[in-house]
Protein backbone atom coordinates (compact mmCIF):
# COMPACT_ATOMS: atom_id res chain seq x y z
CA UNK A 1 0.00 0.00 0.00
CA UNK A 2 0.91 3.32 -1.03
CA UNK A 3 1.25 5.66 1.71
CA UNK A 4 1.35 9.29 2.50
CA UNK A 5 5.40 8.58 4.41
CA UNK A 6 6.45 7.00 0.70
CA UNK A 7 9.14 8.94 -0.66
CA UNK A 8 8.16 10.52 -4.15
CA UNK A 9 9.01 7.71 -6.25
CA UNK A 10 8.53 9.52 -9.61
CA UNK A 11 10.92 12.12 -8.15
CA UNK A 12 13.41 9.70 -7.78
CA UNK A 13 12.77 7.93 -11.48
CA UNK A 14 13.54 11.08 -12.81
CA UNK A 15 16.92 12.07 -11.14
CA UNK A 16 17.61 8.09 -12.60
CA UNK A 17 16.30 9.76 -16.39
CA UNK A 18 17.89 12.95 -16.27
CA UNK A 19 21.15 12.32 -13.81
CA UNK A 20 21.62 9.01 -13.71
CA UNK A 21 21.24 9.02 -10.14
CA UNK A 22 22.32 6.04 -8.51
CA UNK A 23 21.08 6.70 -5.32
CA UNK A 24 17.52 7.76 -6.57
CA UNK A 25 18.19 3.98 -8.36
CA UNK A 26 19.03 2.56 -5.10
CA UNK A 27 15.86 3.07 -3.06
CA UNK A 28 13.89 2.53 -6.07
CA UNK A 29 15.12 -0.70 -6.13
CA UNK A 30 14.95 -1.98 -2.22
CA UNK A 31 11.62 -0.60 -2.58
CA UNK A 32 10.27 -2.10 -6.37
CA UNK A 33 12.42 -5.43 -6.56
CA UNK A 34 10.74 -7.13 -4.16
CA UNK A 35 7.36 -6.37 -5.34
CA UNK A 36 8.13 -7.23 -8.74
CA UNK A 37 9.96 -10.56 -7.50
CA UNK A 38 6.11 -11.35 -5.67
CA UNK A 39 4.82 -10.49 -8.71
CA UNK A 40 6.93 -12.86 -10.94
CA UNK A 41 6.29 -15.75 -7.98
CA UNK A 42 2.81 -15.25 -8.34
CA UNK A 43 2.52 -15.36 -11.88
CA UNK A 44 4.11 -19.09 -11.47
CA UNK A 45 7.80 -18.40 -11.36
CA UNK A 46 10.39 -20.36 -9.25
CA UNK A 47 12.44 -18.48 -7.25
CA UNK A 48 15.57 -18.30 -8.81
CA UNK A 49 13.55 -17.38 -11.99
CA UNK A 50 11.43 -14.38 -9.51
CA UNK A 51 14.67 -12.90 -8.80
CA UNK A 52 16.23 -13.14 -12.13
CA UNK A 53 13.25 -11.48 -13.41
CA UNK A 54 13.53 -8.62 -11.30
CA UNK A 55 17.01 -8.37 -11.64
CA UNK A 56 16.20 -7.41 -15.03
CA UNK A 57 13.17 -5.59 -14.67
CA UNK A 58 14.98 -2.92 -12.63
CA UNK A 59 17.83 -2.72 -15.00
CA UNK A 60 15.19 -2.15 -17.78
CA UNK A 61 13.99 0.90 -15.51
CA UNK A 62 17.62 1.78 -15.28
CA UNK A 63 18.40 1.89 -19.44
CA UNK A 64 14.83 3.08 -20.43
CA UNK A 65 14.06 5.50 -17.56
CA UNK A 66 13.87 8.32 -20.95
CA UNK A 67 10.33 6.46 -20.89
CA UNK A 68 8.52 7.17 -18.36
CA UNK A 69 6.17 10.23 -17.73
CA UNK A 70 4.76 10.98 -14.87
CA UNK A 71 1.54 12.82 -16.22
CA UNK A 72 1.01 9.52 -17.85
CA UNK A 73 1.53 6.80 -15.04
CA UNK A 74 2.62 6.27 -11.57
CA UNK A 75 6.10 4.46 -11.27
CA UNK A 76 4.23 1.20 -10.19
CA UNK A 77 2.31 1.54 -13.01
CA UNK A 78 5.14 1.56 -15.03
CA UNK A 79 7.12 -1.00 -13.09
CA UNK A 80 3.86 -3.20 -13.78
CA UNK A 81 4.33 -2.69 -17.44
CA UNK A 82 7.95 -3.72 -17.76
CA UNK A 83 7.32 -6.80 -15.52
CA UNK A 84 4.21 -7.88 -17.37
CA UNK A 85 6.08 -7.62 -20.39
CA UNK A 86 9.24 -9.83 -18.85
CA UNK A 87 6.60 -12.51 -17.64
CA UNK A 88 5.55 -12.84 -21.27
CA UNK A 89 9.01 -13.04 -22.03
CA UNK A 90 9.81 -15.77 -19.86
CA UNK A 91 7.06 -17.86 -19.11
CA UNK A 92 4.50 -17.82 -22.15
CA UNK A 93 7.44 -16.97 -24.78
CA UNK A 94 5.21 -15.36 -26.81
CA UNK A 95 4.43 -11.66 -28.25
CA UNK A 96 2.43 -9.26 -27.30
CA UNK A 97 2.24 -6.12 -30.05
CA UNK A 98 2.13 -2.66 -28.30
CA UNK A 99 -0.17 0.23 -29.36
CA UNK A 100 1.39 2.53 -31.60
CA UNK A 101 3.20 5.21 -29.54
CA UNK A 102 1.44 8.66 -29.35
CA UNK A 103 3.49 10.83 -31.57
CA UNK A 104 4.01 13.59 -28.54
CA UNK A 105 7.65 15.60 -28.81
CA UNK A 106 9.70 17.37 -26.25
CA UNK A 107 7.06 19.95 -25.96
CA UNK A 108 4.93 18.64 -24.60
CA UNK A 109 6.74 17.51 -21.26
CA UNK A 110 4.23 16.99 -18.53
CA UNK A 111 4.05 20.15 -16.06
CA UNK A 112 4.15 19.26 -12.32
CA UNK A 113 0.58 19.86 -11.21
CA UNK A 114 -0.28 17.06 -13.97
CA UNK A 115 2.16 14.45 -12.59
CA UNK A 116 1.16 14.90 -9.05
CA UNK A 117 -2.00 14.37 -10.45
CA UNK A 118 -1.74 11.59 -11.52
CA UNK A 119 0.36 10.32 -8.25
CA UNK A 120 -2.25 10.88 -6.16
CA UNK A 121 -4.92 9.39 -8.33
CA UNK A 122 -2.64 6.06 -8.43
CA UNK A 123 -2.90 6.66 -5.09
CA UNK A 124 -6.39 6.56 -5.04
CA UNK A 125 -6.62 3.58 -6.73
CA UNK A 126 -4.63 1.57 -4.35
CA UNK A 127 -6.64 2.98 -1.60
CA UNK A 128 -10.22 1.66 -3.50
CA UNK A 129 -8.59 -1.87 -4.09
CA UNK A 130 -7.53 -2.15 -0.75
CA UNK A 131 -11.14 -1.30 0.44
CA UNK A 132 -12.54 -4.09 -2.33
CA UNK A 133 -14.32 -7.50 -0.37
CA UNK A 134 -11.91 -9.98 -0.45
CA UNK A 135 -13.64 -11.95 -3.61
CA UNK A 136 -13.69 -9.11 -5.78
CA UNK A 137 -10.03 -8.17 -5.35
CA UNK A 138 -8.78 -12.22 -5.63
CA UNK A 139 -11.02 -12.28 -8.56
CA UNK A 140 -8.78 -9.02 -10.43
CA UNK A 141 -5.51 -10.22 -8.79
CA UNK A 142 -6.08 -13.76 -10.87
CA UNK A 143 -6.88 -11.89 -13.87
CA UNK A 144 -3.39 -10.04 -13.33
CA UNK A 145 -1.18 -13.00 -12.00
CA UNK A 146 -2.16 -14.92 -15.20
CA UNK A 147 -5.00 -17.20 -13.59
CA UNK A 148 -7.83 -16.47 -15.65
CA UNK A 149 -8.11 -16.63 -19.48
CA UNK A 150 -9.72 -13.72 -21.05
CA UNK A 151 -13.07 -15.75 -22.04
CA UNK A 152 -13.10 -16.48 -17.76
CA UNK A 153 -12.80 -12.90 -17.55
CA UNK A 154 -15.38 -12.37 -19.87
CA UNK A 155 -17.53 -14.83 -17.88
CA UNK A 156 -16.97 -13.08 -14.43
CA UNK A 157 -20.12 -10.53 -13.91
CA UNK A 158 -18.71 -9.27 -10.24
CA UNK A 159 -15.71 -7.91 -11.67
CA UNK A 160 -15.53 -4.66 -9.82
CA UNK A 161 -14.49 -2.20 -12.54
CA UNK A 162 -16.47 0.91 -10.91
CA UNK A 163 -12.61 1.71 -9.53
CA UNK A 164 -11.46 2.51 -12.26
CA UNK A 165 -14.02 5.16 -13.86
CA UNK A 166 -13.19 7.56 -12.84
CA UNK A 167 -9.31 7.27 -13.65
CA UNK A 168 -10.49 6.48 -17.17
CA UNK A 169 -11.46 9.85 -17.35
CA UNK A 170 -8.97 11.66 -15.93
CA UNK A 171 -6.32 9.47 -18.21
CA UNK A 172 -8.45 10.88 -21.29
CA UNK A 173 -8.59 14.11 -20.26
CA UNK A 174 -4.89 13.59 -20.11
CA UNK A 175 -4.46 12.30 -23.33
CA UNK A 176 -6.93 14.88 -25.05
CA UNK A 177 -4.89 17.56 -23.56
CA UNK A 178 -1.67 16.57 -24.76
CA UNK A 179 -2.89 15.41 -28.20
CA UNK A 180 -3.77 19.00 -28.44
CA UNK B 1 -13.02 8.60 -37.42
CA UNK B 2 -15.74 8.47 -34.88
CA UNK B 3 -15.34 5.08 -33.59
CA UNK B 4 -18.59 3.68 -32.53
CA UNK B 5 -17.58 -0.02 -31.65
CA UNK B 6 -14.64 -0.70 -28.26
CA UNK B 7 -13.11 -3.29 -26.74
CA UNK B 8 -14.83 -4.24 -24.08
CA UNK B 9 -13.46 -4.52 -20.95
CA UNK B 10 -12.79 -8.03 -20.48
CA UNK B 11 -10.28 -7.70 -23.28
CA UNK B 12 -8.62 -4.46 -22.05
CA UNK B 13 -7.86 -6.50 -19.07
CA UNK B 14 -6.69 -9.66 -20.32
CA UNK B 15 -4.58 -7.43 -22.81
CA UNK B 16 -3.17 -5.79 -19.35
CA UNK B 17 -2.33 -8.84 -17.61
CA UNK B 18 -0.88 -10.03 -20.89
CA UNK B 19 -2.95 -13.26 -21.22
CA UNK B 20 -4.70 -12.71 -24.50
CA UNK B 21 -3.09 -14.88 -27.39
CA UNK B 22 -0.72 -13.10 -29.94
CA UNK B 23 -3.33 -12.76 -32.46
CA UNK B 24 -6.17 -11.14 -30.22
CA UNK B 25 -3.36 -9.01 -28.65
CA UNK B 26 -2.27 -7.43 -32.50
CA UNK B 27 -5.85 -6.32 -32.57
CA UNK B 28 -6.18 -4.69 -29.09
CA UNK B 29 -2.92 -2.78 -30.15
CA UNK B 30 -4.34 -2.19 -33.54
CA UNK B 31 -7.78 -0.46 -31.96
CA UNK B 32 -5.42 1.52 -29.60
CA UNK B 33 -3.39 2.91 -32.34
CA UNK B 34 -6.36 4.55 -33.67
CA UNK B 35 -8.86 5.08 -30.06
CA UNK B 36 -8.05 7.37 -27.74
CA UNK B 37 -11.12 6.56 -25.21
CA UNK B 38 -9.64 3.10 -25.39
CA UNK B 39 -6.21 3.92 -25.16
CA UNK B 40 -7.42 5.94 -22.08
CA UNK B 41 -9.25 3.10 -20.46
CA UNK B 42 -6.13 0.34 -21.05
CA UNK B 43 -4.09 3.30 -18.89
CA UNK B 44 -6.12 2.90 -16.19
CA UNK B 45 -6.54 -1.03 -16.61
CA UNK B 46 -2.10 -1.12 -16.32
CA UNK B 47 -2.72 1.79 -13.34
CA UNK B 48 -4.70 -1.78 -12.01
CA UNK B 49 -1.90 -3.52 -12.25
CA UNK B 50 0.10 -1.11 -10.65
CA UNK B 51 -2.00 -0.49 -7.46
CA UNK B 52 -1.76 -4.60 -7.58
CA UNK B 53 1.80 -4.99 -7.54
CA UNK B 54 2.35 -2.82 -4.56
CA UNK B 55 0.80 -4.72 -1.91
CA UNK B 56 3.17 -7.78 -1.70
CA UNK B 57 7.09 -8.74 -1.16
CA UNK B 58 9.30 -11.81 -1.75
CA UNK B 59 12.63 -11.22 -0.21
CA UNK B 60 15.39 -11.04 -2.57
CA UNK B 61 18.81 -12.85 -2.09
CA UNK B 62 21.41 -11.30 -0.56
CA UNK B 63 23.89 -10.51 -3.04
CA UNK B 64 20.60 -8.64 -4.93
CA UNK B 65 20.93 -5.33 -4.13
CA UNK B 66 25.09 -5.69 -4.83
CA UNK B 67 24.40 -7.34 -8.62
CA UNK B 68 22.29 -4.63 -9.88
CA UNK B 69 24.27 -1.96 -8.53
CA UNK B 70 27.49 -3.68 -10.60
CA UNK B 71 25.00 -4.14 -13.74
CA UNK B 72 23.88 -0.54 -13.78
CA UNK B 73 27.25 0.83 -13.42
CA UNK B 74 28.55 1.47 -16.84
CA UNK B 75 25.10 0.54 -18.43
CA UNK B 76 24.30 3.30 -20.92
CA UNK B 77 20.68 4.83 -20.77
CA UNK B 78 19.12 5.25 -23.81
CA UNK B 79 18.18 9.22 -24.89
CA UNK B 80 15.15 10.56 -24.99
CA UNK B 81 13.41 9.91 -28.55
CA UNK B 82 12.80 13.26 -31.01
CA UNK B 83 9.40 13.23 -31.45
CA UNK B 84 8.46 11.19 -34.90
CA UNK B 85 5.76 11.79 -36.42
CA UNK B 86 5.15 9.08 -39.40
CA UNK B 87 3.59 9.70 -42.41
CA UNK B 88 -0.10 8.46 -41.97
CA UNK B 89 -0.53 5.10 -43.10
CA UNK B 90 -3.28 3.42 -43.35
CA UNK B 91 -1.89 0.49 -41.92
CA UNK B 92 -1.25 1.20 -37.72
CA UNK B 93 1.97 0.17 -36.49
CA UNK B 94 1.75 -2.88 -34.54
CA UNK B 95 0.25 -3.92 -37.86
CA UNK B 96 2.40 -2.37 -40.04
CA UNK B 97 5.06 -4.43 -38.26
CA UNK B 98 3.43 -7.99 -38.80
CA UNK B 99 3.20 -7.26 -42.91
CA UNK B 100 6.63 -5.55 -42.85
CA UNK B 101 5.74 -2.74 -44.82
CA UNK B 102 2.25 -0.63 -45.53
CA UNK B 103 -1.23 -2.15 -47.41
CA UNK B 104 1.22 -2.37 -50.78
CA UNK B 105 3.28 -4.61 -48.67
CA UNK B 106 0.48 -7.27 -47.80
CA UNK B 107 0.58 -10.86 -49.58
CA UNK B 108 -2.95 -11.23 -50.93
CA UNK B 109 -4.46 -14.52 -51.62
CA UNK B 110 -7.63 -14.65 -53.41
CA UNK B 111 -10.19 -17.36 -51.34
CA UNK B 112 -13.04 -16.62 -53.85
CA UNK B 113 -16.04 -14.13 -54.68
CA UNK B 114 -13.42 -11.34 -55.05
CA UNK B 115 -12.48 -11.99 -51.02
CA UNK B 116 -8.91 -12.28 -50.79
CA UNK B 117 -6.99 -12.59 -47.06
CA UNK B 118 -3.23 -12.45 -45.95
CA UNK B 119 -2.82 -14.82 -42.69
CA UNK B 120 -0.30 -12.74 -40.26
CA UNK B 121 2.63 -15.01 -38.22
CA UNK B 122 1.51 -15.24 -34.56
CA UNK B 123 1.04 -18.25 -32.12
CA UNK B 124 -0.54 -20.56 -33.09
CA UNK B 125 -3.52 -20.40 -29.92
CA UNK B 126 -5.28 -18.13 -32.63
CA UNK B 127 -4.81 -17.01 -35.83
CA UNK B 128 -4.99 -13.28 -37.50
CA UNK B 129 -5.51 -12.14 -40.93
CA UNK B 130 -6.32 -9.38 -42.82
CA UNK B 131 -9.72 -9.50 -45.22
CA UNK B 132 -10.38 -7.75 -48.35
CA UNK B 133 -13.89 -7.59 -49.62
CA UNK B 134 -14.72 -6.09 -52.30
CA UNK B 135 -17.72 -2.98 -51.95
CA UNK B 136 -20.86 -4.83 -51.89
CA UNK B 137 -19.83 -8.44 -51.56
CA UNK B 138 -20.78 -10.79 -48.90
CA UNK B 139 -18.33 -13.05 -46.81
CA UNK B 140 -20.56 -16.11 -47.07
CA UNK B 141 -22.60 -17.19 -43.90
CA UNK B 142 -20.83 -18.37 -40.72
CA UNK B 143 -21.00 -18.84 -37.06
CA UNK B 144 -18.02 -19.33 -34.40
CA UNK B 145 -17.07 -22.03 -32.18
CA UNK B 146 -14.57 -19.56 -30.18
CA UNK B 147 -14.52 -15.80 -30.26
CA UNK B 148 -13.73 -13.73 -33.04
CA UNK B 149 -12.49 -10.28 -33.24
CA UNK B 150 -12.95 -7.79 -36.79
CA UNK B 151 -11.59 -4.78 -36.86
CA UNK B 152 -12.34 -2.43 -39.54
CA UNK B 153 -9.00 -0.87 -41.48
CA UNK B 154 -11.28 0.80 -44.55
CA UNK B 155 -14.49 0.99 -46.08
CA UNK B 156 -17.66 -0.80 -43.64
CA UNK B 157 -19.00 -4.18 -43.07
CA UNK B 158 -22.75 -4.32 -42.33
CA UNK B 159 -24.14 -7.72 -40.67
CA UNK B 160 -27.64 -8.68 -38.44
CA UNK B 161 -25.99 -6.85 -35.72
CA UNK B 162 -24.92 -3.53 -36.60
CA UNK B 163 -22.85 -1.33 -38.84
CA UNK B 164 -18.85 -1.55 -38.44
CA UNK B 165 -17.31 1.64 -40.55
CA UNK B 166 -13.20 2.24 -39.97
CA UNK B 167 -11.95 1.86 -36.07
CA UNK B 168 -14.86 -0.24 -35.02
CA UNK B 169 -14.36 -3.49 -33.25
CA UNK B 170 -17.00 -6.32 -33.72
CA UNK B 171 -16.68 -8.89 -31.05
CA UNK B 172 -18.47 -12.15 -32.13
CA UNK B 173 -19.17 -15.37 -29.76
CA UNK B 174 -20.23 -18.61 -30.42
CA UNK B 175 -23.86 -17.24 -29.99
CA UNK B 176 -23.50 -14.88 -33.32
CA UNK B 177 -24.37 -16.62 -36.75
CA UNK B 178 -23.62 -13.58 -39.51
CA UNK B 179 -23.21 -12.86 -42.98
CA UNK B 180 -21.43 -9.39 -43.30
CA UNK B 181 -21.66 -7.50 -45.97
CA UNK B 182 -19.26 -4.68 -47.16
CA UNK B 183 -20.91 -1.78 -47.62
CA UNK B 184 -20.85 -0.20 -51.41
CA UNK B 185 -18.14 2.44 -51.97
CA UNK B 186 -14.47 1.54 -51.11
CA UNK B 187 -13.79 -2.04 -50.67
CA UNK B 188 -13.46 -2.97 -47.11
CA UNK B 189 -10.26 -3.92 -45.07
CA UNK B 190 -10.33 -5.95 -41.89
CA UNK B 191 -7.81 -7.32 -39.43
CA UNK B 192 -9.81 -10.33 -38.07
CA UNK B 193 -8.66 -12.75 -35.45
CA UNK B 194 -10.19 -16.05 -34.00
CA UNK B 195 -9.43 -18.90 -31.76
CA UNK B 196 -11.11 -21.16 -33.13
CA UNK B 197 -11.71 -22.32 -36.96
CA UNK B 198 -14.06 -20.18 -38.74
CA UNK B 199 -17.59 -22.55 -39.11
CA UNK B 200 -19.05 -22.07 -42.90
CA UNK B 201 -22.93 -23.75 -43.31
CA UNK B 202 -22.80 -23.65 -47.15
CA UNK B 203 -20.72 -27.61 -48.52
CA UNK B 204 -18.49 -25.18 -51.11
CA UNK B 205 -17.15 -22.94 -48.41
CA UNK B 206 -16.64 -25.61 -46.14
CA UNK B 207 -14.37 -27.37 -48.72
CA UNK B 208 -12.83 -24.11 -49.34
CA UNK B 209 -12.12 -24.08 -45.91
CA UNK B 210 -9.60 -26.41 -45.66
CA UNK B 211 -7.77 -25.41 -48.36
CA UNK B 212 -7.79 -21.48 -47.61
CA UNK B 213 -7.29 -22.50 -43.60
CA UNK B 214 -9.97 -19.76 -42.87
Amino acid sequence: MTTEQDPDWAALLLAVRDHADTVAFGLLFRHFAPRVKAFLKKSGAGDALAEECAQDVMATLWQKAHLFDPSRASVATWVFTIARNRRIDALRKSRRPEPEDLPWGPEAEPDQAEALEMQQESRRLGEALAQLPEKQRALIERAYFGDLSHSEIAAETGLPLGTIKSRIRLALERLRHQMS
Amino acid sequence: MTIRHHLSDSLLMAYSAGTLPEAFSLVVATHISLCDECRARLMSFDALGGALIEDETVDLTGSSADAIMARITGLPQASRPQAARPARSLLPGPLRDYVGGDLAAVKWRPIGMGVRQAILPTSRDASARLLYIPAGQAVPDHGHRGMELTLVLQGAFRDSEDRFGPGDLEIATEDLQHTPVAEAGADCICLAATDAPLRFNGLIPRIAQSFFRI
